[in-house]
């Protein structure tokens, strides 16, 4: 056992990284295992037959763009405030909140559409798991836009710049990592459709 | 120079020391951050919970043991439970089936038994501070209280608890008609689970956090204590399998209460025709066991790493196959999640899928055996000394073997048939799950009794305490691998109709009269418990001669865990009896550079290492202190 040891513990600290960021990462995993769960409940489901068909609402492609251009604006903002561009770093995060926002009415959007195809909530699962995907991913989504306000009220107080960047660190893994999400399961719908 | 920081650092932590005795009652011992008084808080509450389940199991075994017997004299805390010649309500009988295992599994042997010892070893062992985040840490606590109020507050209501089992199967639970108890009972129950969740959750994050980010100087992986990689590892299981759980459990909110169909199909209820169609039962159990069956490793594993290290202490001996330990370990956590249908044999499911679980199943045998060979080969021809944890420990790999080779049978898909849902399933998981994993709890609270109160247990009642319970389990669970191969199935209010099981009443009547004096030996413990901790005799800092980092603290830690520097570990955990060394024991902050008598060849080569790096650490606190 111990012939293995390297003495250089001795000197170096464990690895180890920002203990919030790490939880952070962690938490990200219990949402994929989530999702994980409810997309292959739906693939086993889906097989037992008993199905009902319908078209996805083609309001996800354009959501599915919002939120893709949302990464992008916050992606900027996190650039700039590395360069300690403030105003960049406000029209990055505003941007990604303001489109965050245009992504959930165009979620709203979808079950209205549903609704016009006369796919419910209740009724066949293959419906209902499309609702509970969607406001699911949601309820995340919401989470993700408050802590991006939080970070953009600090970025308004000097908070976040080149030497402070934990939180909006923070915050754009988590957006990216929602935006991901979402582009998953609308790929796995198109898939498995 | 270097003496002059660490008074430094003395003086400051003293302040700090001081600073905390200021707190107040609510502060100290309710919305506590220590993770010290965090791990006491869900031990007493894991007390509490395994009195009531305890309870709970004694009432149904009475009507299992003595189904004619009048239960008059319970009438003041069962009411209108009893019917009027004084029997149990059958429905009533369901609940506490369902409430037994609820209580047993989420709030004793998880809540109890990884939240009390993840919670006040993992910072003490690695050498940290407190955990990563202190508030999320007492978040945790207070989720599972309020998961408990919940769960308490459904015992009586009046049409019961939940009652479709711990599994709560749909569509058993999501039909509010089914029974009573699939009504307020299951939504009270599902809202309490949910809240377990997310206070397991907000526990696991801090616990793997803590493991990989703060250990101490010198503390890598390969010097882990083996409890250390347990709760590591039984918290990577529940972050993965919680929230699988949370999706089942959402999907059957729906069902229950928006009239969704994701678990309902085709159902004719009292003559009614429910218009849910579409839904799979069957996928309900897929999702659940995804969570259920690593569930029973989140409970399994923190007593075997309780086990291994009480064993290695105890037998004054290195723990045998220290990698193998974590190898087999890591293959368990693995293997646990891709085994879950073995609970779905005679579900429908297709025999094919079947043989492959079946294989996947046995092969949890090989690191489970791997892991019994280590306890005995440490404990063969070590210098034993049997302390009540040891005997609690030993108890462990016993009921480990015992248990476990009946698993071997059940996870064969075509036994199965045969065997699933008898009370020879009931025997096997609770010997190999509960009562290994209770035994894992008693023996981490009698080692670790000194440092959490800074008292010893009394002996001689941990010596009564442990063979009445020892003898109780056998007697309790050896008769009822009879009584299953009869065929006998569990969760029966009653089966003495049927002439078959007829002749198996005196059987049940003994397990019944063994379950009561076993649950009345637990009595036992709690006095000595409650009475050690004020009045039990003071105890030495090490009183176990043991090696790992928690000894090295002051008898009444402060919050910090180390007045002054953090130790250094300089060797691993297990450097019992080593030869040439004085003491049987090396404590892992001893440097092998003060070891020469007793240290191996290559730890005489990194000896050399060691002093350059001390020389270069010195230079820098004198180039450091300059610069100030």
């Amino acid at each position: 056992m111990e012939h293995e040891l390297k003495y250089i513990d001795l000197v170096e600290q464990p690895i180890s990284m920002h203990a919030k960021k790490f939880a952070l990462w962690l938490f990200m995993v219990t949402v994929v295992m989530i999702f994980a769960a409810m997309t292959s409940a739906y693939i086993v489901r889906q097989s037992e037959g008993n199905w009902l068909e319908y078209d996805l609402p083609q309001i996800f492609w354009l959501t599915s763009g919002i939120v893709i251009l949302s990464s992008v604006f916050l992606q900027y903002g996190y650039y700039s405030a590395k360069k300690d561009n403030m105003l960049g770093l406000k029209i990055g995060l505003a941007g990604a909140v303001i489109l965050g926002i245009a992504f959930l009415v165009g979620q709203w959007y979808s079950w209205v559409a549903l609704v016009d195809e006369e796919v419910f909530f209740v009724g066949n699962p293959s419906g209902s798991f499309l609702y509970v995907f969607t406001g699911l991913h949601a309820l995340h989504l919401i989470s993700g836009v408050i802590f991006l306000i939080i970070v953009l009220i600090s970025s308004f107080r000097y908070q976040i710049h080149s030497k402070a960047m934990v939180r909006m660190e923070m915050a754009t893994t988590y957006w990216h990592f929602l935006g991901g999400l979402w582009l998953y399961l609308f790929m796995f719908l198109l898939l498995n459709h | 120079m270097s003496t002059a920081s660490v008074a430094n650092h003395d003086t400051s932590a003293h302040d700090h020391h001081d600073h905390e005795h200021h707190g107040n009652f609510v502060t100290t011992y309710l919305f506590t951050t220590d993770h010290k008084m965090i791990g006491k808080q869900f031990l007493i509450s894991g007390i509490f919970w395994a009195l009531i389940g305890g309870l709970l199991s004694i009432l149904f075994r009475l009507q299992l043991g003595f189904p004619d017997m009048s239960l008059e004299f319970l009438r003041p805390i069962l009411g209108g439970w009893l019917d009027d010649a004084g029997h149990l309500d059958p429905t009533f009988y369901l609940a506490l089936v369902t409430m037994h295992g609820t209580i047993m599994v989420f709030f004793v042997l998880t809540a109890g038994l990884s939240g009390t010892f993840s919670n006040y070893l993992i910072p003490l062992q690695i050498g940290a501070r407190d955990m990563a985040s202190g508030f999320m840490n007492m978040l945790s606590f207070w989720f599972f209280f309020m998961a408990g109020v919940l769960m308490f507050i459904s015992l009586f209501i009046p049409t019961g608890p939940a009652a479709g089992g711990w599994v709560v199967y749909p569509p058993l639970s999501a039909l509010e008609q089914a029974i009573p108890g699939s009504g307020l009972g299951m939504t009270l129950w599902l809202t309490s689970m949910t809240l377990f969740i997310a206070s397991q959750l907000l526990g696991g994050i801090n616990y793997i956090t803590t493991v990989i980010n703060l250990r101490t100087k010198g503390m890598s992986f390969s010097r882990l204590p083996l409890t250390i990689w347990a709760f590591f590892l039984t918290a990577v299981i529940g972050l993965l399998s919680f929230p699988v759980l949370v999706a089942a459990a959402l999907l059957l909110i729906f069902d229950r209460s928006f009239g969704t169909s994701f678990y309902l199909s085709d159902i004719y209820i009292n003559g009614e025709a429910l218009p849910n169609t579409g839904g799979s039962p069957v996928l309900y159990q897929h999702l659940f066991w995804f969570l259920g069956h690593p569930e029973v490793y989140i409970v399994l594993l923190p007593a075997l790493g309780i086990t291994s290290e009480v064993i290695a202490t105890n037998s004054r001996k290195p723990i045998f196959g220290y990698k193998a330990m974590i190898i087999s370990m890591l293959g368990i956590t693995i293997l646990s999640f891709i085994v879950w249908a073995h609970h779905m044999f005679v579900s429908g499911m297709n025999p094919f899928l079947g043989s492959i679980f079946m294989f996947l199943t046995l092969i949890i045998a090989v690191p489970s055996a791997v892991k019994v060979f280590n306890y005995l080969t440490t404990l063969w021809r070590g210098n034993l000394i049997f302390t009540p944890a040891m005997l609690f420990s030993i108890g462990l790999v016993s009921f480990f073997i015992s248990g476990g080779l009946t698993g071997i049978f059940l996870g064969n898909s075509a036994i199965d048939i045969q065997l699933h849902d008898t009370y020879f399933v009931v025997a096997h998981f609770h010997l190999v799950m509960g009562s290994a994993s209770f035994f894992g709890l008693l023996a981490g609270i009698y080692h670790w009794f000194p440092k959490m109160f800074g008292r010893m247990m009394d002996e001689k009642l941990g010596y009564i305490h442990f063979w009445l319970t020892f003898v109780g389990v056998y007697m309790v669970f050896f008769p009822m691998h009879y009584i299953g191969i009869a065929g006998f199935p569990r969760r029966y209010y009653s089966w003495t109709n049927f002439d078959f099981a007829n002749m198996y009443t005196d059987l049940n009547m003994f397990v019944s009269a063994a379950a009561i004096i076993t649950f009345a030996a637990q009595f036992i413990f709690l006095f000595n418990f409650f009475y050690s901790m004020y009045r039990g005799r003071k105890a030495s800092l090490n009183p176990w001669r043991s090696t790992t980092l928690e000894w090295t603290t002051p008898l009444y830690p402060g919050h910090g865990n180390w007045p002054g520097e953090i130790p250094t570990v300089y060797r691993w955990p297990y450097d019992y009896s080593k030869p040439g060394a004085e003491e049987d024991f090396i404590p892992q902050t001893v440097p092998l550079s003060a070891t020469p008598e007793s240290n191996l060849p290559h730890e005489q080569e990194q000896v050399k290492l060691e002093m350059e790096i001390m020389k270069d650490e010195e230079e820098g606190l004198v180039a450091n202190e300059s610069k100030h």
